[in-house]
């Protein structure tokens, strides 16, 4: 991410180079991340478009297509690569995201164990969070998963701030070197209850620990576990509502019809005059607004606990 | 490879409170927050208690006190629940009874009670603790066996919040600090939810290295989420090969809203240096005046001024004890918070610097977060927007939805930025018991919405 290398910041002067990771912007919901190589091409329905006229473009830019269809090139962000990121396994998306890392209070410098990794789409967030001189280590039982992890760190740019392990954290618990030394602690396993323990030995007095799951069983039993060593212990579940937008050119003149609306006889008399300033304005345009039609349910349940200060 | 993160920060553990430290106390597991700064003479005052905070200081965050009525007055003693007891007195740890009661044959008149005040002022003279209290008050009940095992542990519960409340020593964190705000005075944030301020910080992409500008009418909560990266001390040790990030706080006209919030924290001066202000007039104009050095002493003292006014109109004496402001007209020596004679709170917002405008005009700024809750948002954002550089995000904060619908259909039309959403966070929060898990009875209606979007690169040569 380019922000977290102070050399390659976006800025008005900062151009796109070779060997750049941009998002390829079609649509809202069509978007690609794509490294930029000088020969390469890119291609979808709108045409060819060539990385060479990419380059030395700034971010931000509309780039046409063979065809004279067009995209936009948008710098990375871990919001965007949270959309276009592959999907190895269910991800968090944004608003459980944001919250937890204002929950768990991460600041750079922070220390954060995360398990598992998954797609790593909270873990490219958490980076942003601890850079520049903190660390995220993040642990998958699944190799494979671990390595496209470590491979989508490295393309993002965030790989030295993330360190991804292999290990059965439920099975093993975390390993002894980080004993008491980690500031927050990211559960996203099915059973957690049984990390809880190790997690508890890893952080920091006064640390936070979060644990997501779907299931609300999951939920008492985490709790049940989380009520020897910790407080504070709080569930939350949130969602975000999206709304549209649209101009509403109502055509006025039709309310002058005295046979739509209902007038009273006094109003009706008054009507001749007002009749020619409406027409003088036929259309009064509106901007509404109206919640999308398409809602997210449920993604999963947030439980935050703090662990006890017992000396 | 583990972070050796140095322990060694100057004299101070931030992990450990020190005299003229903030602190957040929470009152009875969050049925209060309360805000202090720690010294010899700050009180706390719970019911018609009043309690000296002396005893926190050199306290580990986290620690959990108990109020005790002490033979001359009520004091607050360190405890540290034995986790043992704890699986049988709380909530979580009872299994359910093999007879199951209910409350068929109790009869809410009042009566139940057989201790009198007299009775319980007069236990408390002869030093009974509160725990005592409560366990006395449960064996003169004489409808508590006859209670249902919940109903016995809520009405547990509540005698000891009563008689022997409990207060949790913690860090103020933007988390913390929004939460009270919301609950207590939620119109001087806004109705700014903390899920609203959390989405802010996320979709504006802000982190170390980011230059944020930041139009912030809710009191300083925005312009410190920035800052609240900066929270911990011992970072600030290496502010010089840290983040290269800064904040400005913008404003329309000539004085800078009130950003009271940020003495909330304990940041030192490194970071409260990087928290400038500058009016949106200096932003926009093509050239910087020669005056702004000069004048920046005289700009200083009135911000201060402006900053006192209005802080004791808007801030409640009693929860807030922020008088420490009044001492501080100068800027704090360095090493102000090594020394810690006094309880000044370091300054921030000091009038940005020629070179920072300059700076800030040459490459844009890579975050804009607006939070204006009364303003309206296009007029704003038609503004700064040019200032933002490039590909770089926005996020824009109403209570109303309104507002933002114009200015998502204007940056539309004007083609100016992309990934345009208008987004209402929903939060509810759940308590989680054996056989009582349900979401809570109460939770909040508004959270008020977020547009945000990217910047789009405008070749001001085309038509």
């Amino acid at each position: 991410m380019l922000l977290m290398d102070p050399s390659r910041k976006i800025s008005f002067n900062r151009c796109i180079r070779d060997g750049d990771l941009v998002i390829v912007y079609e649509r809202h919901d069509i978007m690609k991340a794509v490294k930029v190589c000088e020969n390469s091409v890119f291609q979808n329905r709108f045409g060819l478009f060539k990385h060479s006229d990419w380059i030395g473009k700034p971010f931000g830019s509309k780039v046409f297509s063979n065809k004279g269809g067009f995209i936009y090139l948008l710098a990375p962000t871990p919001e965007l690569w949270t959309l276009v990121l592959s999907h190895r396994t269910q991800i968090l998306y944004i608003a459980d995201i944001s919250f937890v890392i204002m929950y768990l209070e991460i600041v750079p410098g922070c220390l954060v164990l995360e398990s598992g990794t998954g797609s790593g789409s909270l873990t490219t967030s958490l980076a942003r969070a601890v850079a520049p001189t903190g660390h995220v280590y993040t642990f998958d039982f699944h190799e494979q998963r671990a390595a496209s992890a470590r491979e989508d760190f490295e393309r993002t740019g965030v790989n030295t701030l993330v360190t991804v392990g292999v290990r059965d954290i439920q099975g093993e618990g975390f390993l002894d070197e980080f004993s008491g030394s980690a500031d927050s602690v990211f559960l996203d396993l099915p059973q957690p209850w049984l990390a809880i323990p190790s997690a508890g030995k890893m952080l920091k007095q006064d640390g936070v620990l979060c644990s997501f799951s779907p299931c609300i069983e999951q939920v008492q039993r985490s709790c049940e576990t989380l009520r020897s060593n910790f407080t504070d212990i709080r569930t939350f579940e949130i969602l975000l509502r999206t709304y549209e937008v649209r101009e509403w050119k109502m055509d006025c003149s039709k309310v002058d019809d005295g046979g739509s609306v209902a007038c009273p006889p006094g109003k009706r008399r008054r009507q001749p005059s007002s009749e020619g300033s409406v027409r003088d304005n036929p259309s009064c345009a509106a901007v509404m607004a109206r919640a999308s039609a398409e809602a997210r349910g449920h993604t999963g349940y947030l439980t935050f606990a703090r662990l006890k200060c017992m000396s | 490879m583990s972070e050796s993160k140095p322990e060694s920060a100057p004299v101070l553990n931030p992990r450990v409170t020190w005299e003229g430290c903030s602190v957040l106390l929470d009152i009875n597991d969050g049925d209060r927050l309360v805000f202090a700064r720690l010294s010899a003479g700050s009180t706390l005052k719970i019911g018609n208690k009043t309690c000296s905070l002396q005893p926190l200081i050199g306290c580990p965050f986290g620690s959990l006190f108990q109020v005790e009525s002490g033979k001359e007055k009520p004091y607050l003693s360190r405890f540290v629940p034995p986790t043992e007891e704890n699986n049988v007195q709380d909530e979580g740890g009872c299994q359910l009874q093999e007879v199951p009661r209910d409350n068929r044959a109790i009869i809410d008149n009042n009566q139940a009670q057989s201790l009198t005040g007299e009775d319980i002022d007069a236990m408390r003279s002869q030093g009974a603790t509160g725990n005592e209290i409560v366990e006395a008050l449960i064996a003169n009940s004489a409808t508590f066996e006859k209670k249902t095992q919940f109903s016995q542990e809520k009405y547990r519960l509540k005698k000891q919040k009563k008689y022997a409340p409990r207060v949790l020593l913690r860090r103020p964190f933007s988390r913390s600090i929004c939460e009270a705000y919301f609950k207590k005075y939620p119109v001087r944030i806004g109705f700014l939810r903390v899920d609203a301020l959390s989405l802010l910080l996320s979709m504006a992409n802000v982190t170390a290295n980011s230059d944020v500008l930041v139009v912030d009418m809710v009191g300083g909560l925005v312009t410190v989420l920035w800052l609240n990266v900066w929270e911990c001390d011992i970072v600030v040790k290496y502010c010089g090969i840290l983040g290269t990030g800064s904040v400005c706080s913008t404003y329309l006209g000539e004085t800078p809203y009130p950003i009271e919030i940020i003495r909330m924290f304990n940041f030192n001066n490194e970071i409260c240096k990087r928290i400038l202000r500058c009016s949106l007039d200096d932003l926009c104009s093509v050239q910087n005046e020669t005056g702004i050095q000069v004048s920046q002493h005289e700009d200083v003292c009135t911000m201060e001024i402006h900053s006192n006014e209005k802080t004791s109109l808007l801030v409640s004496t009693e929860e807030v004890p922020l008088s420490s402001i009044n001492g501080v007209t100068d800027l704090v020596p360095e090493n102000e918070l090594t020394s810690s004679k006094t309880c000044k709170a370091p300054k921030a917002g000091e009038k940005a610097p020629k070179e920072a405008i300059q700076s800030w005009k040459k490459n844009g700024f890579s975050s804009l977060i607006i939070a204006a809750p009364e303003q309206d948002a296009w007029s704003l954002v038609k503004d700064l927007l040019p200032l933002l550089t490039y590909s770089a995000p926005f996020a824009i904060y109403h209570q109303y939805l309104q507002p933002l619908a114009t200015s998502m259909h204007n940056l539309q039309l004007e083609k100016m930025a992309i990934g345009l959403q208008i987004s209402e966070p929903w939060l509810r929060e759940y308590q989680v018991l054996p056989s009582r898990t349900h979401p809570c009875m109460q939770m909040s209606g508004i959270g008020g919405y977020i547009l945000s979007g990217t910047r789009l690169y405008t070749d001001t040569s085309q038509p």
